[in-house]
């Protein structure tokens, strides 16, 4: 006869003393878990209710502005500098972790409309309505303890001013080169060592509002304006490349970068368009959702999302695809956003409202800040797949796609669903019940209907 | 020892791998040097590495299909080419995952499944207890005793989830929680009511005990704190575990389902079959199981207060049920003497054994072995559900005039428990229990705070009573209504709204039509009719005259002999202009 049976001696599978870690065994057949597939929904409905109990996306403000801040621009060589401007005047460059400022940059006589940091980080250009270009070099000294409230805060005073005839709307630094663009009554690239533009490129007679250089074709830059279009530049070339007539104005513009053909505009519809640069006759995608004129819109540096903000005092983050934001954040005393930006890091929001107030968020609400275990890192990443995989459910989509949004907001989408509906009925029909023999008219696409013109 | 040997073995594997990996590399080297003398022997080895990299991949894949979640779906269904592309990669994923997991298998391993060898001429089911417990180390010996109390009652037997505690509950009353290894008294404790059964909760921390009228909740030890008196004349128990689910059926036929979080009844169902004294429920979908005394096996749910299904079992009272762990085969003893294996995917029977007596005794298992009590025999089976075996794995008979109340087996150990008339015995059954433990699912060796812990996973994980359904699989799915399906629904509802307003309408008009006549307005009106006065007068007689024959015309009384439709045929109206119109020719 031979015979075998289970024999353990509880010596073998626990551990020896306190301080020695509990010992784990496992066995992975399925049959020890029956009904996995019913546990594992409950884990993702538990996973998305924790998302919306740990929502908690302000981290904080940088109070100092003594007027509505109109622009902020970020740092290419450093996750802790950000700088900002004012309706006033005034540019303030700020540190991030302890948000305190570091510099004020004083010389503008009116309010300043742009500012951007070149790509060595050392010089800072900005352009308001004073119709000058300003140059600043940024010394490179200690602060001192940041917590001290006594602290005097230096101020610096410009390197270089370039006056020209007209106020400027926004201006932008070369990804590569020595150089930026500006934006106002016409669009002109300048480089940082010579005082008059290299080239001047016109169309029309109207404002430029924003111009943007393509992260990845160097030679490319965007722009868009108060004719309502949005217009692509080649600096090899004397006249701008192509640009299309929209039924709204665009008042800003972003690439993705790194799709780096693709860029969206936020526009005054209180929606934002995205577009392949090669074919502009059609947008990608439609991102919905605003109530008012969207301000502003950046990109992460991920190019999976990004972040506009608008006149109806909120900001809300999109993936790059997608129709509907997946966040939107507010606060009562948050006014009229005029800009927004994503950290380089991609994990924080900033945003410049009306309120003198710069205000930075978490890009994800409900993201755990700090230095993670790896046993959590684990567990968001075993959470986030559960809600992927079971993101159909009409219990977890309700949960997850419920944001708390101010009152009047909460009205005005309404009220403009049921506007978008009657319309889109009413065409509709039109097209169904056409007279025979009368023109036909088609049903255009939201993607396509804001469209008018392109124009090479 | 078993870990060196999956070591060498996995070494061996790794091995033969890397041989392969080389073996087209060296088949090229092969041909560079157009095929020197030793090339012919190379080519050959390299064929034999590549042969055995095959069949150790075979022998992965085959071992990979236990591992297998849910069915692969074709990528071809999805209509969308980005939900094709997500498709195929979950499915590579999953794929990949069970492959990694038959891989790893071996690693995890602590321990081997156990065996009863015969030798050569010799049955297994000849061999006594006291021959295996010589035949085992100390330790496993330890395992098999016997508690022998006469005159104590029958005794109900459980284990909890994790195989360390021990559960004893007596018909005199007597309830007691052991650890059954160390020989360690837990808690004691006297209901002083007859208990007809015992079942611990979530964890060794709460058992319930049916007794006499009603159903009590003891800790661990042995106080009682609560009294379940909607449970009342209970005969079974069954616990489900990831539903914290109390199920219970008795005298009465009454299913009830108490949530054992919060206490509330989930459900309770007559069965409406009277008495009910055998009742299980399956693992792998909590439906719970209950037999009866006509021979039918009834499928509950809480969710649905008919039986999901209803099987006919045996001629005569169904005496036990109970399931195996895969949640695929059914097994029913009843009075008719038979002890039937059921399918449970079909619901057909697969085979049926004859036991010497009606047994109402039949547990199964982790590893499937099925044992059959009736009187003071048990006999287990081995691989006795998927193929009709002709002998038993293996008999135990107690001395005479001990009758057996209640086995179990113990999770995690190669024991089976049996309550009988004299007290309890543990019996050695090699092979019965599953040898390798997860400590996230039950943990034999769990401390204190490691149960704290687990406690509160499974509390998180607690399943609604809502996802008990024949598949279990059908949580988190969405179902697409076919389109023939959706018109079928959409004139259903047409048809029944328009039936709704016919009957509103019918019931409109055979309402009284009485109503309104006593409004004061309507009595004014009437008193006014008696009123004469000239106009009432005029009309009177002209009534009179049209009663007479004679029509009085607008203009003047009509000659005698015109009818009263004259005026119709004007001779100034051509023909073919139609009545309505002859007015306006003069």
């Amino acid at each position: 006869m031979r015979v075998k049976v289970i024999s353990r001696v509880e010596e073998d599978y626990t551990r020896e003393c306190k301080t020695d870690a509990l010992r784990v065994h496992r066995n992975l057949d399925p049959e020890l878990r029956p009904m996995q597939r019913a546990t594992e929904y409950k884990r993702a409905l538990n996973a998305v209710k924790l998302d919306k109990v740990f929502a908690k996306p302000l981290v904080g403000q940088f109070g100092g502005h003594a007027d509505g801040v109109l622009c902020m621009a970020k740092s290419p060589t450093s996750l802790t500098e950000l700088v900002s401007g004012d309706a006033s005047g005034e540019i303030r460059i700020w540190d991030v972790p302890s948000r305190k400022t570091l510099r004020i940059l004083s010389g503008h006589r009116g309010a300043t409309r742009g500012v951007c940091v070149s790509k060595d980080g050392k010089l800072v250009v900005s352009c308001g309505d004073d119709a000058t270009v300003r140059l600043w070099t940024l010394p490179k000294a200690q602060m001192g303890d940041m917590s001290d409230p006594t602290r005097k805060i230096p101020k610096v005073t410009t390197t270089a001013v370039w006056q020209q005839d007209n106020g400027f709307r926004d201006c932008d630094a070369h990804w590569g080169k020595n150089e930026f663009a500006t934006a106002g009554a016409t669009v002109q690239v300048w480089n940082m060592e010579r005082g008059k533009p290299m080239h001047t490129f016109e169309w029309g007679v109207d404002t430029v509002l924003s111009v943007r250089w393509n992260p990845v074709e160097s030679d490319i830059f965007a722009s868009c304006g108060t004719d309502r279009s949005v217009a692509l530049y080649d600096v090899r070339m004397e006249t701008p490349l192509r640009k299309i007539i929209m039924q709204t104005k665009s008042t800003k513009l972003c690439w993705n970068p790194m799709e780096a053909f693709n860029f969206t505009v936020a526009n005054e519809d209180t929606n934002l368009y995205s577009y392949d640069m090669r074919k502009m006759d059609i947008a990608t995608c439609v991102h919905k959702d605003f109530v008012n004129t969207v301000m502003d819109i950046d990109y992460s540096p991920t190019g999976r999302e990004f972040v506009a903000g608008s006149y109806d005092r909120t900001i809300r983050i999109f993936d790059y695809n997608a129709g509907h934001s997946k966040d939107c954040y507010h606060t009562k005393r948050m006014q009229r956003v005029f800009c927004t930006r994503f950290s380089m890091d991609g994990t924080y929001v900033f945003s410049a409202s009306d309120d003198f107030n710069i205000r930075c968020w978490k890009a994800d609400a409900s993201a755990q800040l700090g230095t993670l275990s790896a046993r959590e890192k684990r567990k968001h990443q075993y959470n986030a797949s559960l809600k992927d995989r079971f993101k159909h459910m009409p219990e977890i989509r309700r949960i997850a796609n419920h944001h708390h949004v101010p009152k009047a907001i909460h009205k005005a989408t309404k009220l403009r669903r049921t506007m978008q509906d009657a319309e889109t009925r009413k065409a509709k029909r039109r097209v169904a019940h056409a007279a025979p023999g009368a023109e036909k008219k088609e049903f255009k696409p939201a993607r396509k209907k804001k469209i008018l013109a392109e124009v090479e | 020892m078993a870990r060196a040997d999956a070591l060498d073995a996995a070494l061996e594997t790794l091995d033969a791998r890397t041989r392969a990996l080389d073996a087209p590399r060296a088949t090229d080297a092969d041909d560079g040097e157009g095929g020197g003398g030793g090339g012919g022997k190379r080519r050959k080895r390299a064929n034999e590495a590549t042969a055995t990299a095959k069949s150790i991949e075979r022998d992965l894949r085959e071992r990979a299909k236990k591992y297998v979640v849910g069915e692969r779906v074709s990528s071809r269904l999805a209509g969308d080419k980005k939900v094709k592309a997500a498709l195929r990669e979950n499915q590579n994923l999953a794929e990949e995952a069970a492959l990694k997991a038959a891989a790893h298998e071996r690693w995890f391993a602590n321990d081997e499944v156990g065996t009863l060898e015969a030798e050569e001429g010799e049955r297994t089911y000849q061999y006594q207890q006291r021959d295996i417990v010589r035949a085992v180390d100390v330790n496993a010996a330890k395992k098999a005793f016997d508690l022998d109390v006469p005159g104590t009652g029958r005794y109900y037997v459980d284990y909890s989830r994790n195989g360390r505690e021990l559960l004893l509950g007596s018909s005199e009353g007597a309830l007691s929680m052991m650890q059954w290894q160390k020989h360690h008294l837990i808690s004691e404790t006297d209901a002083r009511e007859t208990v007809k059964d015992v079942k611990f909760l979530h964890n060794e921390q709460f058992y319930a005990a049916a007794q006499d009228r009603y159903t009590y909740i003891y800790d661990k030890r042995g106080l009682e704190v609560h009294c379940l008196d909607d449970h009342m004349h209970v005969n079974k128990l069954t616990f489900l575990p990831q539903h914290f689910l109390l199920c219970s059926v008795g005298t009465q036929g009454i299913l009830r389902w108490q949530d054992t979080t919060y206490g509330k009844i989930v459900a309770q169902y007559r069965t409406k079959m009277g008495a009910s004294n055998a009742m299980t429920h399956n693992n792998y979908n909590g439906v719970v199981h209950c037999g009866h005394k006509n021979g039918t096996v009834t499928l509950w749910s809480p969710n649905q207060g008919t039986p999901l299904v209803k099987m006919l079992c045996h001629r005569g009272e169904v005496k036990g049920v109970t399931i195996d762990k895969s949640g695929k085969y059914m097994v029913t003893s009843g009075q008719d003497g038979q002890v039937k294996v059921w399918d449970l995917r079909t619901y057909m029977p697969v085979h049926a054994y004859y036991s010497a007596q009606p047994s109402s005794h039949i547990q199964i298992s982790q590893r499937g072995l099925l044992a059959v009590g009736w009187g003071s025999t048990v006999q287990i089976w081995k691989d006795a559900l998927q193929i009709k075996q002709n002998s038993p794995y293996m008999k135990h008979q107690f001395s005479h005039g001990q009758k057996i109340n209640s086995i179990a087996f113990c999770p995690y150990d190669d024991v089976l428990g049996v309550g009988h008339s004299r007290g309890f015995t543990s019996v050695l059954v090699p092979g019965a229990g599953e040898p390798n433990f997860d400590t996230f699912v039950a943990n034999p060796f769990e401390s204190k705070g490691q149960r704290r812990e687990n406690e509160v996973a499974r509390l998180l994980d607690k399943l609604p009573a809502e996802t008990i359904q024949l598949d279990p699989d059908a949580v988190g799915k969405l179902r697409a209504v076919p389109k023939e399906v959706q018109a079928e629904r959409r004139q259903l509802a047409i048809d029944a709204e328009l039936s709704r307003r016919k009957d509103q309408r019918d019931k409109n008009e055979a309402k009284t039509k009485m109503k309104g006549k006593n409004r004061t307005s309507k009595r004014y009106r009437k008193k006014q009719l008696n009123v004469i006065d000239d106009k009432k007068l005029a009309k009177m007689e002209a009534k009179r005259l049209r009663e007479a024959g004679i029509t009085e015309k607008r203009g003047g009384v009509a000659a005698p002999g015109e009818t009263a439709g004259a005026a119709s045929t004007a001779p100034h109206a051509p023909d073919g202009v139609s009545k309505a119109l002859r007015r306006f020719y003069k």
